[in-house]
């Protein structure tokens, strides 16, 4: 969080690094889905996988690790809770399928 | 003097006061409250597929390993790439490196029309195939509704950005856009591809066809 961050150069191996990173969780994702995993198991792993690479990009990419606290905490908290608010649909969308609503 | 005509006077001293533009060096700010709203408004969508896959008895897993997963695979590998060279070309117009910058802009472009390219051509094996928003042949009725408005909202968000990333380009090539202004539109391509890294696994990987 240095002062000038808005201007800092960071090196190009860094970025490499993360952009290896990143295409290594994606074959580990296309892997699982060649194997054919069971369907809830599958979707609980290639989510954890897709936060993590959301969080390489934001960080790295997006450099929000190299910007002020406050940046981060204006922006990031406020669309998670949005995001995990969303959920409050699921119940309804389970009663849907035992209504039969989906044949 | 009381409280309140100090507070008044040292407001009419700060940017907010009057007379300059309060903006200055707010640009990427903007555009990350930009896409704090592009994300909710994806967040939307792939749970509006959500709701309608749990609440769906014969969800279609149309997309064979090869050819549909390999090509998926290889637009990820696009998107990647060219956050990759957007990183570079951010770099570049740091240094104050004019002509760099637009040519890693340009791979970026690159990128980002082969992207569009092989899914344009995804959407176009599926059409044919007999998919449309309301109707396919494997099952569940709204799979092409869902499918067609997260991919075609992705898409064109990638169309507006190779646009974006072209203004960009020449801009900077014409020395009038500087560092800040590449490292915006950066922002806002990491975001699109972003995105991708969820549409990716939720609607591919998750409906690959199972023999």
């Amino acid at each position: 969080m240095s002062h000038d961050s808005e201007t800092a150069i960071h090196p190009t191996r860094l970025f490499l690094w993360v952009w290896t990173w990143l295409l290594a969780l994606t074959g580990i994702e296309v892997f699982l889905g060649y194997k054919q995993l069971e369907l809830k198991l599958m979707l609980t792993i290639l989510m954890m996988l897709s936060v993590i690479k959301a969080g390489l990009i934001m960080s790295y990419f997006m450099h929000l690790k190299f910007e002020k606290a406050r940046v981060v905490f204006t922006l990031i908290p406020a669309l998670v809770v949005v995001i995990c608010l969303f959920s409050a649909f699921f119940p309804d969308s389970l009663r849907a399928l035992h209504l039969g609503w989906g044949r | 003097m009381s409280d309140i005509e100090a507070d008044v006077s040292q407001l009419a001293a700060s940017e907010w006061g009057g007379g300059v533009l309060p903006y200055a060096g707010s640009k990427k700010f903007g555009m990350w409250l930009f896409i704090v709203s592009d994300a909710i408004t994806f967040s939307v969508l792939l749970v509006g597929y959500a709701y309608v896959r749990v609440a769906s008895q014969n969800w279609p897993q149309p997309f064979e390993f090869f050819p549909s997963i390999v090509t998926a695979t290889v637009m990820t590998l696009c998107l990647l790439s060219s956050s990759l060279t957007m990183v570079m070309a951010v770099n570049a117009s740091r240094r104050g490196n004019r002509a760099r910058t637009v040519r890693w802009l340009l791979a970026t472009i690159a990128g980002g029309l082969a992207f569009l390219v092989l899914h344009g051509n995804e959407w176009n094996k599926l059409i044919h195939e007999g998919m449309t928003l309301f109707s396919n042949p494997w099952g569940a009725p709204l799979f092409g509704a869902t499918f067609f408005a997260l991919t075609g909202m992705h898409m064109f968000h990638v169309f507006t950005g190779v646009g974006y990333l072209g203004v960009v380009a020449f801009a900077t090539g014409r020395g009038k856009f500087n560092a800040e202004d590449v490292e915006v539109s950066g922002l806002y391509w990491h975001f699109v591809d972003l995105v991708w890294m969820f549409i990716f696994p939720l609607v591919y990987i998750l409906s690959i066809h199972r023999g």
